[in-house]
């Protein structure tokens, strides 16, 4: 009697864990699946389902040369945030990774700190100063910008990578002779290398992505891709930007699978 | 062998290799804050006049303070939401085979690394008036005229639920993925129960999981603006666009830098006091 009573409590707790899983992984990829659905309506609203299907708004994305062009200055700014975040936050992260010192830490929490404030108040602040010290907003300091709040995923990847590690390695490396330099190329990049390509890829991901710095720190001239996507929204839904979200969900899609092929991203975003 | 002092560690690398990047913080991060607050203490736009004019504003104005209010109680909400989606699928994670493992997880990773505009832009689809809830609704002929379900609370909060869960489900994940299995055998065959064995055992011990994914997705959900202006639409302020209003289109970058503080110190609040809690709960979940 008890026995059955344990069972049906158990399954009612399964059940329940289980339903809720699985509406909640639903929530999470519906609605990139209804944006790739609705990009190749043959209609001229986002109705879904949509009365037929066409290519025409991808056709129409090759002639949006506004899209074009801001699409180019975000890779352009993401691309130089991303390597810049890669020189920068790797060298700090091999100085503070293993560092029992208290100043590693204090750093540690200063390079982790972008995370959590809020970028808009940086990217206000970050053009004050520019104006201050009388340096004009452009390209270049969107890099700046862009780098600061990219650079913390850099490091803490490394870092992550570096904690794996075994010292024994280094150890016997220079045991056997080898110089730190010699080392450090041929054993410790090697064995981090999925750790600084997985950072690099999500500063990548969130340079190109950043709304609220750029907004504050582009000129006129540099349209950015989140940025021109935003506006449009805001004005009217216009379904080229379905077709132009579809291209970036496809595109995120087909990144993650490579990037989860070289760097093992999932494990390494659950340890 | 002994002692050998002399020897330099080679497994650790001179805090030199950080100097770049903390050079470069000091400047382009600490330096402007440093500004921000700076400038946030005059009464002018100039800034001639010292003064705490812009905080009395601000913390005088009931306008100023609903706005404060409506988007701490924003990212509650979210956070709330998240933890009670994102929970099971951590649980669900933990009893599946290591294939439908990294499905749950490419799934659960594909909303942080897609722009979010695209993923807004998706929930604008959904939630509008012609968009499929209303749709299914009215073809299922359960209600005659669409609901409004854009430009509402309701709206903002499922929309940055879904938009911040992985900041959430990640580290539950983690945390439930260092529980010991038997505590959960234990629990059950000294007689408790599956729904109290969660709730006094694996609850408590992913408190650590728990704490740190509400950091993360409190703190992303207060400051996601493009999802606040683009679902809230122009009835609902939240202190990011109530920043940014102040600082492009009014140009008063003293109140602007005002709210910025007073913004950056409630995030500040709020990730002390989850980081305090945590440190409390590792008493109980550290192994």
């Amino acid at each position: 009697m008890s026995g059955r009573k344990r069972t049906l409590e158990a399954f009612s707790f399964e059940f329940v864990m289980t339903v809720i899983a699985i509406i909640a992984l639903i929530i999470i990829i519906a609605p990139s699946l209804v944006v790739l659905i609705v990009s190749f309506t043959s209609g001229f609203s986002l109705r879904f389902p949509p009365p037929g299907y066409s290519l025409r708004w991808y056709a129409e994305l090759w002639n949006a040369w506004q899209l074009h062009f801001a699409a180019k200055n975000s890779l352009i700014v993401a691309l130089w945030a991303t390597g810049l975040s890669v020189v920068l936050g790797v060298a700090a992260a091999l100085a503070i990774s293993r560092s029992p010192r208290l100043s590693a830490r204090l750093l540690d929490s200063l390079f982790m700190s972008p995370l959590v404030l809020p970028a808009l108040a940086f990217g206000l602040a970050a053009l004050m100063l520019f104006s201050l010290v009388g340096l004009p907003v452009s390209p270049l300091t969107l890099v700046i910008g862009h780098t600061v709040v990219c650079v913390p995923y850099v490091v803490r990847n490394t870092v992550a990578a570096l904690a794996q590690l075994e010292p024994t390695l280094l150890e016997s490396s220079a045991v056997l002779g080898a110089s730190r330099i010699y080392t450090f190329r041929r054993i410790v990049l090697p064995l981090i290398r999925p750790g600084i390509i997985a950072g690099a890829f999500i500063a990548f991901m969130s340079s190109f992505d950043n709304v609220p710095v750029s907004l504050f720190l582009r000129d006129a001239a540099t349209d950015m891709l989140p940025i021109r996507m935003w506006q449009d929204l805001e004005g009217k839904l216009d379904v080229t930007i379905a077709a132009l979200s579809g291209v970036l969900i496809i595109a995120t899609v087909a990144l993650v699978a490579v990037m989860e092929r070289v760097t093992g991203l999932s494990r390494r975003l659950t340890n | 062998m002994g002692a050998a002092p002399a020897t330099r560690d080679v497994t650790s690398y001179g805090m030199g290799l950080a100097a770049p990047l903390a050079l470069f913080f000091l400047v382009f991060f600490v330096a402007p804050l440093l500004q921000l607050l700076w400038l946030s203490l005059h009464n002018d736009t100039a800034a001639l006049h010292w003064g705490l004019g812009q905080y009395l504003h601000f913390l005088t104005d009931p306008f100023s303070l609903s706005v404060l209010g409506s988007t701490l109680l924003l990212g509650a909400e979210v956070t709330a939401v998240c933890l009670v989606l994102g929970f099971p699928i951590a649980w669900l994670y933990q009893r599946v085979g290591p294939k439908l493992q990294t499905i749950i997880i490419l799934i659960v990773l594909l909303p942080l690394l897609t722009s979010v505009v695209v993923r807004t832009f998706a929930w604008i689809v959904i939630l509008g008036r012609q968009g499929i809830i209303n749709a299914t609704l009215q073809s299922l002929g359960i209600i005659d005229t669409p609901l409004k379900l854009l430009y509402t609370q309701f709206g903002v909060v499922i929309a940055l639920a879904q938009v911040q869960m992985p900041l959430m489900t990640l580290p539950l994940i983690t945390a439930l993925g260092r529980i010991d299995p038997n505590l959960d055998d234990a629990s059950c065959s000294l007689g408790a129960g599956s729904w109290r064995t969660f709730f006094r055992v694996v609850l408590p011990l992913s408190l650590p999981g728990v704490i740190a994914g509400c950091t993360l997705t409190y703190a992303a959900a207060i400051t996601a603006f493009i999802t606040q202006s683009l679902i809230g639409g122009g009835q609902m302020l939240f202190m990011p666009m109530y920043l940014y209003q102040q600082a492009s289109t009014l140009q008063n970058w003293p109140f602007a830098s005002a709210i910025s503080i007073i913004f950056l110190l409630a995030v500040l609040a709020v990730v002390s006091v989850f980081t305090t809690l945590g440190r409390l709960s590792r008493g109980y979940g550290g192994t």
